[in-house]
Formats: structure tokens, C-alpha cells, sequence
């Protein structure tokens, strides 16, 4: 409170929006609308950038998911409500085999909804390079994906044409069929208007796999494109109980957006790039951008109530713990915060629930991993894909890995940070695909050692697997439980996806909601920056 | 850099472009003048470079800037004044370059002054990396790379894996390939720590080019590279394969054409008025050196050291695939018990292919006797004009006693003593390709990879060929000719090459044992011309053949017939020094330069090219092919004056002229070609006074 006191007050008190928290939704909000002219107040009670989407070191880690953990409740029952702090994360898991690792916390940049990358051809790129924030971010390349299973085995996978011929675990047959593959994609999407379709309206509306098996690929390929370039979550073969099939037409999109993903930078080797210092670095940049268009920026300023209109049911602004009261048209929160239950009009709340995905609780289990050597010794960035069934015969969601290392600066050198995601039904089955995970990539300092003095000589052990010097597993609710409201709306929470796309879509959605009228992010023409040479941002 | 269509240009690139060239053209006549008067101040130099960077494409500049660089260097008092000359040119040529990027001119001196050897090879190569990652595939970038990595020696083995580099990245790279089988073939003949084993090298390879193959089969450049491990594989010394007299025949010599009674042992009979017979030794590729010192002919009439071996050749000049020498007939005295005539291809560098591999050692031999009645029969030499209606030949198949003639004309194949055996390797080698390139036709309909296998299969044939003749082992010419025929419908741009193909390959199928010949084998009889003896006559007419080959094989024929067949050359009839009668009537000969082949069969007689195509194109399209009076090789020995004073104008018919002078013709059918007048027949009797019947015209 003292700190907190010592702020100046906020000029003005007025705004057209206020929003409350740093995610990369609310940035990219923030940004949208002061790029229109609205006045924007962009406030975050957490010292850092990034809410949800931020990267930390490693104690401030292990800190915020323990806030996010358990709900706050009201100190006192006041007349104006409080903001509450909804338990996003559960089932925290931290294991600590060394103390190196916290004893370089700072050297750290972990992500908070890891692993997450960009392709190259998405539309976050085409965001980031439309908005021209790529000023303020570095990108390095993936250098390579692969497919693992229970032993740790990890086969490359053989995305493109030179990487086809490349492959030595590939038969020659399977080269011919895979190429042939990419070569339809290429031609269905290259195909002109009018021009007859390379796949028919019929196929196109069947089950991708079932379209594969059509193509006569084996079960391995089959696996690569479903899971490692598709990147299905479900098991994609028992399509009763898949809670995503996917057809062929987005399976196709989705073979094409990678395809054209590679080549796009001539620097960046592979379809993926990820930023330098985190992908906090992303929601940063858009602040940057909406300050520069006029938002006003305060860290560290906790809300301490929302004020509401006399008939209790209308928003009016906020107070902020420094006791001031600002007061906005619209009120975007980031979805780590609830409303008290009395303010939500139930039949609001009623018409606009999701049903589908309120029945099917669904959550997305992470875990950060810490070792000092890397899982593919070839491979410093790269992407490993657990297929269903591929660790165990249960297996039903593809764990997905993304190893980085210091030269994107997720850690210390010599440190190599992996993030872990599955989707789950709940936390005993999302720790399962973790765990099982994390076993077949690293191995464990054998028990009774202390932390100290076992280490060092483990990593001589004649298992090539990397030791794990620190962990940490926790459980993300991926349904949201609030729904924008008269002028109060909630950002989309971190999902399970690998990329940003569906994150995107449905911030604009909300723009679109909330402002019909205005342009989402409008091209910026850079005076002596070219947009076009993004390339030279990437490494 | 590929692919790319070209634009029409818009007008103000038109007048652009324009415009330059007015500026073009006065920097140009500058320059000249400059060059004329060899005048090398700073401000003419500088002309030059503004010239040559804005248009590289100008030779005489860069010639006049080599002259320039000499007088600059000449005047140098230092080396680093030598250093600032030199490298005033490399930048010159590095923003000529930069405007066009396959400037021979531009890239050659470039060349030029870093054989002068001043300049850091070290930022050529970076330089290098520079453009060959804009543009992989330039081969003039390659090019300068194999010259800079001579000059810095970097050994081959790192280029190669600079080439598997640049072929990972993109395969599609045919300069990378080539590279690659330049860098290979020099490892290997040096036999570099792990490239001596040509087997281990090329099976390696094989595997690596294989997957290119599978990933994109339509992609052309591994197909070459593919082609060029097969010419590996297959690759190996020049053989004698077959000779005439075929070797372990019995010939018989008479002068007269009567023949002794019939004999139980199969016998080859030969006549000659000049009294002297042919040998002939035929190799399985076009070789040189082949002369009395290189080839031993042992019998005891002859010395053989005397002998005169001409290269039976259209046109390789020194190198021939078929070789021809003459030996005497045996006094009379001496002839009435057989005696044997060896020769023997010696081992010893002399006899060398076109690649420079020594031919090894081969003999071959033969018995000779001459006629006794020889010298009772009187010459009967009234000869009636000879007919190739069908009624005049009968089918010999069915005579058993033929199958053991022909059996002694084509069993010809020297395989006895020095058997030619292929290695197991490549014969395993051919077979796992053909495995795996079926595998590939199964899944993709490919043009190039039917040519293949095609090509597979072929080489596998002659490898059967030369371990182990006429055992029946997987012969493919089935196979291999419906390739072809599918080939001829799939890509129709490249009609005329499969043509050939499948024309090569059908007759080396028909030639290649003694049942399939017989079944072209026939005898003529002319019922009303009891004078003719009879004759057998190979007919392999209507068979779409549009080149000719395996001559080797049918050395011992007198008489074909290739009529009704496709034919628009007769390149490798020149090996068939024994033949009469030819009938290559109905084909698509098109011009008499076409013919030319035919100037070296001595013994031809009778020779019908009726209804071809002589005359009907105007610009005769088979010259390149063939000599002309313009090359020196021939026609030194025309005596012209001759037939200016015989009033005919020698220019209209020259080619004409070149192919018929020198041949012994009685008689000749050439109606139905468009060249055809009475002019021409006028001339065709006056050069071949020995002809009896034109056209069917008795001359009398």
C-alpha cells in the first residue's frame, strides 16, 4: 500500500477504455484502439508485462502461479465490488533436483503458456509485420521438429521437400508418397479459380486421416502429418471418440500454411520462429505500440474496486488501490480476474454461454522443463510431438514439446529450457502425459543423491538423455468462466495451441464487438522502415 | 532465377531501353577508337569500365581491357601498384556481374586476372558463397568455382561435401550434380583413401541420388546424375566382340562364284575377281589405334605386317567401331589344303576408346581353302536386272540344315577364350536399379524414369551378352520395346530419339541368337534367271526401324532388304563390307548426304533407295551428321576438271556425287524421291559407268 500510495495520480480520469492486464490480448486491444484515437488507459497490478502471457525468471515464475492459484477473497464486504482473482492454475508441481537453476532465476525467461511459437506465414506474423512492431523483436528459427515416443527415440520430420530427401528413415516409396502429398496441396492451393479441383468436394469434407489412408501413406507418415504438421490434439484414427476430427479441407489449410511457412524469411531455416527473450516479448511490443499512439501505461496498480452505476448494475470505472477513481466508457479485463457473481446478470450470462464447451471441462496441462544439455544434441531450438498412443496405449492428446536454449535467451548458457503442454480432462491425466513425457526425453538424478554432490557425475551417466535439474507442472483451465457483459469484457485465455492463430481470432472478434465501427490495426507505414524487411529482425 | 516467363515491355522500358542504347552505341564507337590506336590513358580506360558495366556482353571491351591491364602492369613499379591494377579489375568485374550474372565475357576475365596470380582467393570464395546462394544452380558460378578451388587446392574431397551441401539444400540442381561427378570422377582415378573401390563409391552414390529420385521423380536433374552412375557402372575396356570371318569358320574362296558341291561342314563362301578377301573385326564401341602393329593376322601366306587397316567410319575420323583390312588369296599352288588364319588384338596401349581405356587382349580365327573349281568354270557375267518382288524369296526357317548355316554366320560373338566377363558387381548393381525403378513406375507415371529402365534393362542385356550368350537368361527386349512404344505416346516432343531406341533395341532382339535371325532369313531364287544363284537374304523390312544397329552381328550379310521401314539414316551399314544387294526402298532418307554410309561398301551392286524422301526438304537437316566437300577428309582426290569438261554442273549434284562415285553400282533404283530428273540420271551414268539399269532403264 505505501509503495502503491506513492504514485502520482493518473491525468485524466476519463477514458474511452480501460483495461486491466497485459496479456497478449488486452496489448493487442490496447494497441487497436489508441491506434483509432481512443483514449486508453492500460493498467496491470502485476510489476511486469504480459499477464498470462508473460516471461519470467524463475522465482517470479513459480510466485505468480502460485497467486493465480487460489481465488482472493474479498477482505470485507464493501458496497462496491471487488475485482476477485479467478485460480486459473492448479495442481502446481514444482521439483527443484539441483539448485543451480534458482540460483541463476534471474537468467531466466520462462513462459508462462509455453510452448508457443509462430509460423511463419500465420497471421500473428502478418500482424506483427502489418503493425510494425517487429522493430521491437528479435526472432531466431526452430531448427527442427521432431516425433518421439515412449523410449526417447526422436525421429525427424521430413516436412519438406529437401527434408524428404534427406530423411534416412524414410523407405524411398514413403518419399514418393509424402512428396506426392505435399505436391497436391501445393497444386489444390495454387490452383486457379475455375481450374477443376486436384481433391473433391466429397473428400474434402471427410476426415483428413481418412484422406491419408486414401493416399496410401503408412501409419508413421500418416502420424508426422497428422500431429507434427496438422498438429491434431486428438487421436485422429479413433474418430467415435475424437473431440476434433479434422477434415481434409482444414487439414489441407493447415499442410499449406506450414508449407508456405517455410522459405518465407531466407533467414530463418525451418516454418517456426519464436522471439528473443520469451514470448512475453510479444505483448510488450504491442504496449509499445499503443503508447506510442498516446495509451498511457501503469505497472504495479492493483484495482481495488469496480465502480458501478446507482442501480448497482452498470459500469461506471475504477477505483485503483491508490484510492483514485478513473472512469471509462468500456472495461476490457484479462481473464485472470472474475467479477463478484452478484454483479453478472444471470440471463446475460446464460444466452451467451458456450454450452459445448462449458459441459466438456477442458484444461491444458504445462510443465517447464530445466536440463543443461539438449534432447537432440543437433538441435538447440526445436519441436518434439508425442503422438496419441505414442507413450502409452491411453495416450489420447499429443503432448507437444518445445526445447530452447540460451541463444533465444530462455535461460542461462549452457541451460536448456523445455515447455510441455497436453490437453487433459483433469489434473491426473494431464500430470500422466507429462510425466510420461518428460521420462521418455530426460532422466532423473538417481535418488538419495543430494543435490549437490550427484549431479555433476550423473551427467557423465551413460544414458545420452538429458538430466532434469528442475521442474515445474501445473494445470491451466481452458474454459473461460466469465462472458463480456453490458461495457465489461474478458480477453481469451492461453490456449492449447501451439500458435497464436485462434488467440488472435478471437481478440478481434472482440474488438469487432466492442468497437463495430473501427479498423483492427491498420497497416502502419513506416517512414524509413520498411515492413518488408522483417527479415532483417530475424536471426 | 528459373522460371520466370518474360514480360512484354511496356513503353517506357522500350524507350528506356532505347535510350541506353544510344549511349551504349557512343561509349562502343569510343572505345573502338581507343582499341584501334591502342591508346590506354585513365579517361579511355574509364570509358571501358562504363561500358563494360552497363553492358558486360561487349567482348572487343574486355579484350581492350586485357590489353590495358598488360600496358598498366608493364609500367608498375611496385606490387602493391600491381595489387591496385588488378583489383581496380575484380571490382569492374563484380558490378559487371552484378548486371548480368552469365556474362561469359565478364566471368572469363575474372579468370584472366586471377591467373595473375596476385589476388586473394580467399574472397573469391566468399564471393562465391555470395552468388551461389542467390542463384545455386548457375553453372558459371560452378564453373569459376572448380577454377578457384584448382588455384587454392582445395582437395576434391571438400568440394564434394560442398556439393552434397548445395544438393541437400536443393536437389534440383544440375550444376551441383555435375559438380559432383567431375569431383568423384577424379577421386576415384586417383584412388583417394576411400574412393579407390569404384563399387563402394557408386554404391553409395546410387543410394544417395536414389532418394532425390523417389522424393520428386519428375525432377530432371537427378535423373542425370543417375544416368551418368550407370555410364559408371557400365564402363569398362573396348572389345573385340565380333570379326568376319566369324571366328572357328571354315571359308571357302573362289574367283568365279562357283562353289564346291555341298559340303557336311558348315562353310563360308566368298568370291573375288580382285582376288583378295576382307576381314573385318568389329569392337564394342568406336575405337583408334588399329593397325599392323597393334593387330597380329598370323597365317602362313601372309606377313601381316604389311596390312592396311581403314576405320569403317562416316564420321569419327580416327575412331571406328568396325575396321577393315584386305588379305591376298593364296597362290593356287598352295591353296588345296586349308589353313588357318589367326589374329590377335594385342593388349598394348595402341588400341584406345573414345574415353582413352585401353582394349584388351583378343584372338579370334578362321581356315580358309579356295575352291577347286575355280579354274573349270568359265565366267558367266550377263546379269539381268535383279527383282525384290516377293515372289522371288522363300522363308528358310524351316530347313534344318539352314539353322546350322546361319548357325556358323551368327554365332559370331568372340566370347571363347578372353570371355568378357561382367562383374558381378555390375551386373548386381543393374539389377537392384531396375528393382527399385519399378518400385518408383508403380507409384508414379514418369517419362524419365520409363527411359531408364528402359535404359536399364538394355544394359543389363548386353551384361547377359557378354557373360553368358545365347543361355536365355532374362532377356527384357519385350519389356524394353513396350517401354519405348509407351514413351513414343507419352511425350511426343521426343519422338524421333525413342524412334531410335526402340529401333536399336528391336534389332539387337533380332540379332541377338540364331532362331530370331532365321525367322528373317530367306533364300531368293529368281525362277527365270536360272544364272543367279541362290542367295540368302536377311528381310528385315516393315519394321519401323528408324536407325540401324548391331551391325556387328550381321557381318556375313550379302543381301538385306530394309525396305518399308522408317529409316532417316544408315549410319553403321558401312560394317557390312560383304553386301551385294540393298534394299532400302519406302524409307524417310532425305537427302543423298543421308546415303553417305553407303560410299564404303565396295562389293554393293545392286542398291534400291526408290521412294524416299531425297530432294524433298530443302535444307538437308542430316549435313551436320555427315561430311561435306567442305571438310578437308574428303574430296581431296576429286578431280573436277574431269567433269567440267563432260559438261555437268558438278554444283547441282555434289552430294550425289559424293556418295555414288566411288561405288561399283550395276544397278540402282532411285524413282519416287522428289530430287529425281532426267538431269540427274544423265549425271548418275556418267559418274558410275559400270551401271546396267537405272530405274529400271537399261543404259544400253
Amino acid at each position: 500500500m505505501d509503495e502503491t500510495a506513492s504514485y502520482p495520480p493518473i491525468e485524466p480520469s476519463n477514458f474511452d477504455l480501460i483495461v486491466i492486464g497485459t496479456g497478449l490480448p488486452e496489448s493487442i486491444l490496447a494497441s487497436a484502439a489508441s491506434a483509432t484515437g481512443k483514449t486508453v488507459l492500460h493498467l496491470d497490478p502485476n510489476p511486469f508485462y504480459g499477464t498470462l502471457y508473460s516471461s519470467l525468471p524463475l522465482t517470479e515464475l513459480t510466485s505468480f502461479l502460485q497467486s493465480q492459484s487460489q481465488p482472493l477473497t474479498p477482505e470485507n464486504d464493501e458496497s462496491t465490488p471487488q475485482l476477485l482473482t479467478l485460480p486459473l492454475y492448479s495442481s502446481i508441481e514444482i521439483n527443484s533436483l539441483s539448485s543451480e537453476p534458482i540460483e541463476n532465476s534471474r537468467k531466466f525467461n520462462l513462459d508462462l503458456s509455453g510452448p508457443r511459437v509462430l509460423l511463419c506465414s500465420d497471421s500473428m506474423i502478418d500482424l506483427i509485420l502489418k503493425t510494425g512492431i517487429n522493430q521491437y523483436m528479435e526472432f531466431k528459427s526452430v531448427d527442427a521438429s521432431f516425433v518421439g515416443d515412449a523410449e526417447g527415440n526422436l525421429g525427424s520430420v521430413p516436412d519438406s521437400r529437401s527434408a524428404i530427401f534427406k530423411d534416412r528413415s524414410l523407405s524411398f516409396t514413403e518419399k514418393n508418397q509424402l512428396m506426392k502429398l505435399f505436391k497436391l496441396v501445393q497444386g489444390h492451393i495454387g490452383k486457379e479459380s475455375g481450374e477443376d479441383d486436384l481433391i473433391s468436394e466429397e473428400d474434402l469434407e471427410s476426415p483428413f486421416v481418412e484422406f491419408l489412408d486414401k493416399f496410401g501413406l503408412s501409419q508413421k507418415l500418416k502420424s508426422i502429418i497428422l500431429y507434427a504438421i496438422v498438429m491434431a490434439d486428438h487421436d485422429q484414427d479413433n474418430l467415435e471418440n475424437c473431440k476434433d476430427v479434422i477434415n481434409t479441407k482444414s487439414g489441407i489449410d493447415r499442410l499449406a500454411l506450414y508449407h508456405s511457412s517455410i522459405g518465407r524469411f531466407p533467414n530463418a531455416n525451418g516454418p517456426m520462429i519464436y522471439p528473443i527473450y520469451g514470448q512475453g516479448e510479444l505483448p510488450q511490443a504491442f504496449c509499445r505500440r499503443a503508447a506510442v499512439k498516446g495509451c498511457i501505461y501503469v505497472l504495479r496498480m492493483p484495482i481495488a474496486a469496480l465502480l458501478m452505476d446507482k442501480d448497482g448494475l452498470t459500469y461506471k470505472g475504477v477505483k485503483l488501490v491508490s484510492g483514485q477513481e478513473l472512469f471509462s466508457n468500456q472495461l476490457i479485463l484479462a481473464p485472470c480476474f472474475m467479477i463478484p457473481s452478484r454483479l453478472t446478470p444471470a440471463a446475460q450470462v446464460a444466452n451467451s454461454y458456450d454450452v459445448g464447451r462449458r459441459d466438456a471441462k477442458e484444461m491444458v496441462a504445462r510443465g517447464i522443463c530445466i536440463a543443461k544439455s539438449s534432447v537432440k544434441p543437433e538441435a538447440a531450438n526445436c519441436l518434439v510431438f508425442f503422438p496419441p498412443k505414442s507413450l502409452y496405449p491411453e495416450q489420447e492428446t499429443t503432448v507437444r514439446v518445445l526445447q530452447l536454449s540460451s541463444n533465444v535467451a530462455a535461460g542461462p548458457s549452457g541451460m536448456f529450457v523445455t515447455y510441455l503442454s497436453a490437453m487433459c480432462k483433469n489434473a491426473v491425466e494431464g500430470k500422466k502425459l507429462l510425466d510420461a513425457a518428460i521420462s521418455a526425453l530426460f532422466s532423473l538424478p538417481i535418488c538419495g543423491n543430494s543435490e549437490n554432490n550427484g549431479i555433476d557425475k550423473l551427467s557423465e551417466h551413460t544414458d545420452s538423455k538429458p538430466i532434469l535439474l528442475w521442474s515445474a507442472l501445473y494445470i491451466q483451465e481452458l474454459t473461460m468462466f466469465q462472458d463480456s457483459f453490458n461495457s465489461i469484457s474478458f480477453t481469451p485465455l492461453p490456449d492449447e495451441h501451439l500458435h497464436y492463430n485462434n488467440i488472435l481470432d478471437a481478440t478481434e472478434k472482440l474488438y469487432q464487438k466492442i468497437y463495430p465501427n473501427e479498423e483492427f490495426l491498420t497497416q502502419t507505414n513506416l517512414s524509413d522502415e520498411s515492413v518488408d524487411d522483417d527479415s532483417s529482425e530475424l536471426d | 532465377m528459373h522460371g520466370r516467363p518474360r514480360k512484354a515491355p511496356t513503353q517506357e522500358e522500350q524507350e528506356a531501353s532505347s535510350l541506353k542504347a544510344v549511349k551504349l552505341r557512343e561509349l562502343q564507337s569510343q572505345l573502338l577508337n581507343f582499341h584501334r590506336n591502342k591508346i590506354y590513358t585513365k579517361e579511355a580506360v574509364d570509358i571501358s569500365t562504363k561500358l563494360l558495366e552497363s553492358n558486360p556482353e561487349h567482348y572487343t571491351g574486355w579484350n581492350y581491357r586485357k590489353l590495358s591491364v598488360q600496358n598498366l602492369l608493364e609500367s608498375a613499379l611496385d606490387s602493391d601498384s600491381v595489387q591496385s591494377i588488378l583489383d581496380e579489375e575484380l571490382r569492374l568485374v563484380e558490378n559487371a556481374l552484378k548486371q548480368n550474372f552469365k556474362s561469359y565475357g565478364a566471368w572469363h576475365h575474372r579468370k584472366w586476372i586471377l591467373s595473375k596470380g596476385h589476388s586473394s582467393t580467399d574472397k573469391e570464395l566468399r564471393l562465391l558463397g555470395k552468388f551461389q546462394k542467390l542463384d545455386a544452380r548457375n553453372f558459371h558460378a560452378w564453373n569459376y568455382r572448380r577454377f578457384i578451388t584448382a588455384l587454392k587446392e582445395i582437395p576434391d574431397e571438400k568440394e564434394l561435401q560442398y556439393t552434397t551441401d548445395m544438393i541437400y539444400d536443393n536437389f534440383s540442381n544440375y550444376s551441383a550434380w555435375h559438380n559432383r561427378s567431375v569431383l568423384l570422377s577424379h577421386l576415384m582415378e586417383a584412388r583417394e583413401e576411400g574412393y579407390s573401390g569404384k563399387e563402394n563409391v557408386l554404391g553409395e552414390e546410387f543410394e544417395f541420388v536414389r532418394s532425390a529420385l523417389f522424393t520428386d521423380p519428375d525432377d530432371q536433374s537427378g535423373w542425370f546424375y543417375h544416368l551418368w552412375l550407370l555410364y559408371q557402372t557400365l564402363k569398362r575396356e573396348p572389345l573385340l566382340i565380333t570379326s568376319w570371318p566369324s571366328i572357328g569358320s571354315n571359308i571357302q574362296l573362289s574367283v568365279n562364284g562357283y562353289l564346291d558341291g555341298q559340303s557336311l561342314l558348315p562353310v563360308l563362301h566368298f568370291k573375288s575377281k580382285a582376288r583378295k578377301y576382307p576381314i573385318i573385326l568389329c569392337f564394342n564401341e568406336a575405337v583408334e589405334g588399329v593397325n599392323s602393329s597393334t593387330v597380329t593376322v598370323e597365317c602362313e601366306y601372309h606377313a601381316g605386317d604389311d596390312l592396311i587397316w581403314t576405320p569403317l567410319s562416316a564420321n569419327k575420323l580416327d575412331f571406328a567401331q568396325a575396321w577393315l583390312t584386305y588379305l591376298n588369296f593364296p597362290d593356287e599352288v598352295n591353296s588345296l589344303k586349308p589353313y588357318s588364319v589367326k589374329i590377335t588384338v594385342a593388349h598394348v596401349p595402341g588400341i584406345t576408346s573414345l574415353s582413352g581405356a585401353p582394349c584388351s587382349t583378343t584372338h579370334t580365327s578362321f581356315t580358309v581353302c579356295v575352291s577347286l573349281h575355280d579354274l573349270k568354270h568359265a565366267e558367266v557375267q550377263t546379269m539381268e536386272r535383279f527383282s525384290w518382288k516377293e515372289e522371288n524369296f522363300r522363308a528358310r526357317a524351316t530347313q534344318p540344315q539352314d539353322a546350322n548355316l546361319l548357325h556358323s554366320l551368327g554365332n559370331l560373338k568372340i566370347t571363347m577364350e578372353n570371355k568378357p566377363i561382367a562383374s558381378d558387381w555390375s551386373m548386381d548393381t543393374i539389377s537392384t536399379e531396375i528393382a527399385h525403378c519399378r518400385e518408383l513406375l508403380s507409384a508414379t507415371n514418369c517419362k524419365i524414369g520409363k527411359l531408364t529402365l528402359a535404359r536399364l534393362l538394355m544394359a543389363h542385356n548386353t551384361l547377359i551378352s557378354y557373360s553368358r550368350p545365347n543361355d536365355g537368361a532374362e532377356i527384357h527386349y519385350d519389356e524394353i520395346l513396350a517401354l519405348y512404344r509407351d514413351l513414343m505416346k507419352m511425350d511426343p516432343k521426343h519422338l524421333c530419339y525413342y524412334e531410335d531406341e526402340y529401333s536399336l533395341a528391336l534389332l539387337k532382339q533380332l540379332t541377338s541368337n540364331t532362331e530370331s535371325l532365321l525367322k528373317y532369313s530367306y533364300e531368293y531364287q529368281e525362277s527365270t534367271s536360272p544364272s543367279m544363284k541362290s542367295n540368302l537374304c536377311l528381310r528385315l523390312s516393315g519394321l519401323s526401324l528408324s536407325r540401324l544397329g548391331s551391325m556387328e552381328c550381321l557381318l556375313w550379310v550379302q543381301m538385306l532388304d530394309l525396305s518399308h521401314n522408317k529409316l532417316r539414316s544408315v549410319e553403321g551399314l558401312e560394317a557390312l563390307q560383304l553386301l551385294s544387294y540393298l534394299n532400302l526402298s519406302n524409307n524417310k532418307i532425305c537427302s543423298f548426304t543421308a546415303l553417305e554410309p553407303i560410299r564404303m561398301l565396295k562389293a554393293l551392286q545392286v542398291l534400291d533407295v526408290s521412294y524416299n524422301e531425297i530432294g524433298a526438304h530443302s535444307v538437308d537437316t542430316s549435313r551436320y551428321l555427315c561430311s561435306s566437300p567442305m571438310n578437308h577428309a574428303v574430296g581431296n582426290d576429286w578431280n573436277f576438271e574431269e567433269f567440267a569438261n563432260g559438261g555437268i554442273k558438278l554444283n547441282d549434284h555434289w552430294d550425289a556425287f559424293l556418295v555414288f562415285k566411288d561405288l561399283n553400282l550395276i544397278q540402282l533404283e532411285i524413282l519416287g524421291n522428289p530430287v529425281v530428273n532426267d538431269q540427274l540420271k544423265a549425271f548418275l551414268f556418267k559418274i558410275m559407268p559400270a551401271l546396267k539399269w537405272l530405274d529400271g532403264d537399261n543404259c544400253n
